[in-house]
């Protein structure tokens, strides 16, 4: 852990410089730096900026709100909130065990949402880094100047994000925010020509996703002294795996890697995830850091996501995605890859693994059935956790009697990472900043580095800070709207309206 | 003949929002390609211009929950000669707004002390984090705005029909099947 570039000694005398927005990522955040007068590097920091509150204020609100209330968390990943959601309501409703058609109709659902999001990540957010340099210009280094220097790439990448929408739309009511899966079931199920609709082009889907995995391949094997170093640094990480030790991004038990790939814990029941993760808070962002309670607060912060899961399963149950797996495990000599741009490869093998399970799902008939919904004994606590694009995703909530939410507890995806990300920056900036003249291309390596993590930093967002401060809003004509005053002194210590 | 016409330059940005709109935005699918022959992208999540410069259409997604919020968005009326109010955060506040109702210092006891699983808790008071406003507010009620398209989030249709209907010269119309709320 690099922890002299967390914290400078003396920042009042150092230069900050800052990257604000990070672009080409979801949600809102930026990196300072500190630097002395001879550029040398004293202090860089990943902030989460902004504040929602939704664990807050879903309190009081039906539990049947709950799956289309909190998904719009986050608009790149809904469909992982809204299942993760469902699935802690489907153990309050006491439907431990749903029906096959409304279990595939889900899977259907998360795994359209794979493809769209993974697809979306590589080819709109990440591939112009990639494909251009991370330095190139900065008005190619786009997807829009993907689309002029490689058409059909730019192509694939929107066509494989739209079929993912599409799954999504026919499973979920709509491509964003959508409302297909409730406590205890779903609401719908395919029609014939819903289904026949997606099974023309899953073909052409699945071919296109091993392209994709080629094309990330190559890249990394053109350049290993790249990639395999870029923002480098060892980590524990942690993931569901299904009932057999294989991939699942739907459901599975909790299983954890030290470094050296050794097993930390493994087949851990998630409704007891509270007893394995504690999260802890520090000053300078919202977002908090969780950790593993056994190694505490110093060794115990892990990588969660596409690197971390395919390397924390045994087996992908789907044969060209476990091809490639055994390719990237070779690859990396039998110890765990560590580099942040393995993310990509590692991402594109979900993609075509995504792919494939969509394309057994859509063989299978129980997706065209009518048996949607079932209930049980009611019970007032519930965990659902599931595999989101970006890592493990847990929602808990407590429902009271009156079938009112009281207790809300989400740690998402990026959270996890939050650690992990801060390490990659500060690796980067120490490796390629130090002492140099900052260009925008230099500063852009800082960005390629939180990107391979394909933070959604919006999720991660859910209280409030205090500052000494006052602001003013005026509304149009200069009128006064609101008007903050913050001081630590207040016993509230938060903002109040004077 | 006539002569090279200039691409209209389009910036966008989301504030109090989730992206979503965003995501909206391309569920125009192939019919970005086409979209690139006419407009010209200035700061959005898309590109890496940090800032927006002189643009014909700003598109804003999110209201406005924090003093940054307010700043972005003005920088944008400043530069943007048409300013558009995207999904149901940027037009009345949103699901965001749903803190409203309470008090700040109850959420901040909630999320830094109280929460479930939080070993030692503090609240987070670095000078770079933005100063939450105490209520999440919409944006015409602090910038003039040109036009609003309401859901959560519109659809790339409805989004692609107001855009093709500005960059033809028409007034945007909404009709049957593009307006909705949720």
């Amino acid at each position: 852990m690099i922890e002299n570039l967390e914290t400078a000694n003396n920042p009042e005398k150092l230069r900050r410089v800052a990257i604000d927005p990070i672009s080409r990522v979801e949600g809102h955040g930026k990196v300072t730096i500190l630097l002395d007068e001879q550029n040398k590097v004293h202090q860089v920091r990943l902030h989460i900026v902004e504040f929602r509150g939704f664990e807050k204020f879903i309190q009081g609100r039906p539990y049947w709100e709950v799956p289309v209330m909190v998904q719009r968390l986050c608009g790149i990943c809904p469909v992982s909130h809204h299942l993760a959601a469902s699935k802690a309501m489907d153990i309050i409703v006491g439907a431990r065990h749903l029906t096959p058609t409304a279990e595939k109709l889900r899977r259907l659902m998360h795994y359209g949402q794979i493809l769209q999001s993974h697809a979306l990540h590589f080819f709109h957010l990440s591939s112009p880094d990639l494909l251009f340099g991370f330095d190139s210009d900065v008005s190619q280094r786009n997807i829009v100047g993907v689309a002029a220097k490689y058409p059909e790439v730019a192509k694939k990448g929107v066509l494989l994000r739209k079929f993912g929408q599409e799954i999504i739309r026919h499973t979920a009511g709509k491509r964003v925010h959508g409302t297909g899966s409730v406590p205890g079931g779903v609401n719908k199920s395919l029609t014939v020509a819903e289904r026949d609709a997606l099974l023309k082009d899953i073909y052409q889907i699945v071919a296109w996703s091993r392209e994709a995995v080629a094309m990330v391949k190559d890249l990394h094997n053109q350049n290993p002294g790249l990639y395999n170093s870029f923002g480098t640094f060892r980590a524990n990480m942690m993931s569901i795996v299904g009932n057999e030790g294989g991939l699942d991004l739907y459901h599975g038990k909790l299983r954890g890697r030290d470094e050296n790939g050794k097993l930390l814990f493994d087949g851990v029941d998630y409704q007891g995830y509270s007893d394995l993760i504690a999260e802890a808070v520090k000053p300078w962002s919202y977002m908090k850091f969780p950790y593993l309670k056994s190694l505490g607060e110093k060794q115990g912060w892990y990588r969660v996501g596409p690197l971390a899961r395919v390397q924390n399963c045994d087996f992908i149950p789907t044969p060209l995605a476990e091809i490639e797996r055994r390719e990237f495990v070779d690859y990396c000599g039998g110890t765990p890859m560590h580099a942040p741009l393995g993310y990509h490869w590692t991402r594109m093998i979900e993609m075509l693994f995504a792919a494939e399970m969509i394309k057994d799902l859509l063989h299978d008939d129980d997706l065209l059935g009518s048996d949607l919904m079932v209930t049980g004994p009611r019970e007032l606590e519930g965990v659902g956790v599931i595999e989101a694009p970006r890592g493990t995703l847990i929602h808990h909530y407590r429902v009271d009697e009156d079938d009112l939410v009281t207790m809300c507890n989400l740690i998402v995806s990026t959270t996890h990472n939050n650690q992990a990300m801060n390490e990659a920056v500060r690796h980067v900036a120490k490796r390629y900043l130090n002492g140099r003249e900052l260009t925008e291309g230099l500063l852009n390596h800082i960005e390629v580095a939180v990107r391979a993590y394909d933070p959604c930093l919006s999720c991660a967002t859910h209280a409030l800070g205090k500052m000494p401060l006052e602001v003013e809003l005026l509304d149009a004509e200069g009128m006064l709207l609101d008007r903050m005053t913050r001081g630590s002194d207040e016993s509230t210590s938060g903002c109040r309206i004077t | 003949m006539d002569a090279p016409t200039k691409k209209l330059k389009v910036a966008t940005t989301s504030l109090a929002g989730c992206f979503g709109c965003h995501m909206s935005f391309l569920d125009i699918d192939e019919r970005l390609f086409a979209l690139l022959d006419l407009v010209e992208f200035d700061r959005s999540p898309i590109t890496d211009i940090k800032h927006c410069g002189p643009c014909d259409i700003g598109i804003v997604e999110g209201g406005l929950c924090n003093a940054e919020n307010v700043h972005v968005l003005r920088e944008f009326r400043a530069n943007c000669r048409i300013l558009i109010a995207i999904g149901a955060c940027a037009v009345n506040g949103g699901l965001p707004a749903q803190r409203n109702s309470l008090s700040l210092p109850a959420i901040l006891e909630e999320i830094y002390h109280a929460q479930h699983g939080l070993t030692h808790g503090s609240i987070p008071d670095d000078p770079e984090l933005p100063l939450p406003l105490d209520k999440v507010h919409p944006l015409h009620e602090v910038v003039k705005v040109d036009y609003f398209i309401p859901g959560c989030p519109p659809s790339g249709d409805a989004i692609w029909k107001v855009l093709t209907d500005l960059l033809a010269g028409r007034e945007p119309e909404l009709g049957h099947g593009l307006i909705h709320y949720d």
